[in-house]
């Protein structure tokens, strides 16, 4: 993988034009077996943005990744994923877009059937443009980026939590996707995997400039995300200096009984008089 | 345990038909519509087909050798001993040879396909396959549909001739009847319409196996206690349907044919 260089990016505000904006959600609205689960949420996802969404369980936030992908279709309202309505999609025409849309789903959900090499390379071998000798390089890449090379004969079954995250993640970006999807990245798992999960999205986000919306229980790991940046040279992620504001693209939206109750960046966050907010932060 | 209105009830049972009629028309209309899996029809023909043989191996060989023993002593009552090559050849061919081949393949191999599949649901790999663009009903649906149906036909008629084989065996070494002469009648008494129904019948079990187990594998929810529901349900839905269509073909076969 060819890594641009790493200038930390200006912050993509959730203001600005639908044009910049690669996910749009307008009004929408969704209930299972009649209980409400998003109640009339919207929200603009920027280019090269990182929008980490918080809420208790069953908020609805995991939702919000299956309705960008168009797993799940909305009851009303209309989502726009790098222009076109999915709400409006057939299933044929959702496969196309999928293919420019990378998800990391919450227990991995590795094929257990496969390889890990099969499953990095699953995408590209079933978009049939390279061939099974041709997969290789990069598969090779996706996994030295999550620092995993050494397993590309194991089966999930014979890899540790932390490590399915990480082959999740390789599998996520291998077709260097224009958005990610984190669905509990860090869930279940212990601090320093966390961390080193944390440092391959502020990686993705920062060198590659991926835009992405990452759900998280783990205030502390958006908190990470927000105040640090990847430093290319040392390849480790840094700590930003002190002084700077909204050097990284990286915003928070929050959920409380299906509706939006903040979206900005981490200094409005802090600065939120909201006491739900207070005490969701504190 | 949640009693539901009976509103509630006629509502889901209606969706749910309507949900397999439409699993079941796109594992057909998928055939027409690229990409197709050949590799994963092999190897599901492999898995389905291959791997179903011992049991079909067995089976056959025991239904024949039975039919041959219980119809034996009747015939012998009217010494006709000499109509049994007769007897199980009609009767493996036309109906217990798809009949238990069926339902053989169904106990097998519907509830491997809920499982396979009601697992994949509960752990997100369906939904996983999806986001990488991949349509699962072509990946996992279409290959089973196409290498059971392909299948079970052969397997049918694989379980007819050990059939036919046990009814000889048991026929000469326990009744004394002439090899030759069982052969002989078991074929002579065989006309096009008893083999077009034993062989139609095929095609139609292997198509309702592999819908009805993949239809309660996609629909799986609940985790594994829901896998483990799915696949009992898949078995016991695949094995009832199978005997009431085998009913409605023989009839309409019988009809058709002008059966006596």
């Amino acid at each position: 993988m060819a890594a641009p260089p790493t200038p930390i990016e200006q912050q993509a505000s959730s203001g600005q034009d639908a044009a910049a904006c690669v996910v749009i959600f307008e009004d929408v609205s969704i209930a299972f077996e009649d209980k409400p689960v998003l109640d009339g949420i919207s929200f603009r996802l920027g280019k090269g943005e990182t929008k980490a969404i918080f809420g208790v369980a069953g908020s609805g936030k995991s939702t919000i990744l299956k309705l960008t992908l168009g797993l799940l279709k909305p009851d009303t309202g209309h989502i726009y994923v790098l222009g076109e309505d999915v709400t409006q999609m057939s299933e044929d025409a959702l496969f196309e877009l999928r293919r420019k849309i990378g998800m990391v789903f919450q227990e991995s959900a590795l094929f257990d059937s496969l390889t890990v090499r099969e499953n990095v390379a699953f995408r590209l071998l079933e978009e049939g443009t390279v061939s099974e000798e041709e997969v290789e390089k990069p598969v090779r890449e996706a996994l030295s980026f999550v620092e995993l090379e050494n397993t590309v004969d194991k089966f999930p079954a014979e890899l540790s939590g932390g490590m399915r995250r990480r082959v999740a993640i390789a599998r996520a970006i291998i077709t260097h996707p224009e958005i990610l999807l984190y669905d509990s990245p860090t869930g279940g798992l212990d601090p320093v995997t966390s961390t080193t999960i944390i440092q391959l999205i502020v990686k993705q986000r920062d060198v590659y400039k991926t835009s992405s919306l990452l759900v998280t229980h783990r205030l502390q790991d958006a908190f990470i995300m927000a105040t640090h940046y990847f430093d290319r040279k040392a390849n480790e992620m840094r700590p930003l200096p002190p002084g700077t504001r909204g050097e990284v693209p990286m915003t928070f939206l929050i959920l409380r009984d299906g509706k939006v109750i903040f979206d900005g960046d981490v200094h409005e966050l802090a600065q939120s008089k909201d006491e739900y907010i207070r005490e969701y932060i504190s | 345990m949640e009693l539901i209105s009976p509103t509630e009830f006629a509502k889901e049972t209606v969706l749910s038909v309507q949900e397999y009629a439409l699993l079941a028309g796109r594992s057909v209309a998928n055939l027409f519509r690229p990409p197709h899996y050949f590799a994963d029809m092999i190897q599901q023909a492999d898995l389905i087909g291959v791997g179903s043989l011992p049991i079909i191996v067995l089976t056959g060989l025991s239904i024949g050798a039975e039919l041959a023993l219980n119809s034996a002593n009747t015939l012998q009552r009217f010494g006709s001993l000499s109509l049994i090559g007769q007897l199980v050849s009609v009767g493996m061919v036309r109906e217990l040879g798809p009949i238990i081949t069926g339902l053989m393949v169904a106990g097998r191999n519907a509830s491997g396909m809920a499982s396979e599949l009601g697992s994949m649901v509960v752990t997100e790999q369906i939904d996983a396959m999806r986001g990488l663009g991949t349509d699962p009903m072509k990946k996992l649906v279409t290959p089973r549909v196409v290498a059971t149906t392909f299948m079970l036909f052969f397997l049918t008629i694989i379980s007819d001739l050990l059939g036919l084989f046990g009814g000889a065996v048991v026929s000469v070494m326990l009744f004394g009847t002439d090899w030759r002469q069982y052969w002989t009648t078991a074929y002579q008494t065989l006309v096009f319409q008893d083999v077009f129904m034993g062989l139609l019948k095929p095609i139609f079990f292997g198509f309702i196996i592999a819908t009805v187990g993949c239809f309660y594998g996609m629909t799986a929810r609940g985790g594994t206690q829901g896998v483990g529901r799915a696949t009992t349900q898949a078995v016991v839905a695949s094995s009832v349907l199978i005997l009431v269509v085998d009913l409605f073909i023989t009839k309409l076969l019988m009809a058709v044919f002008s059966y006596q």
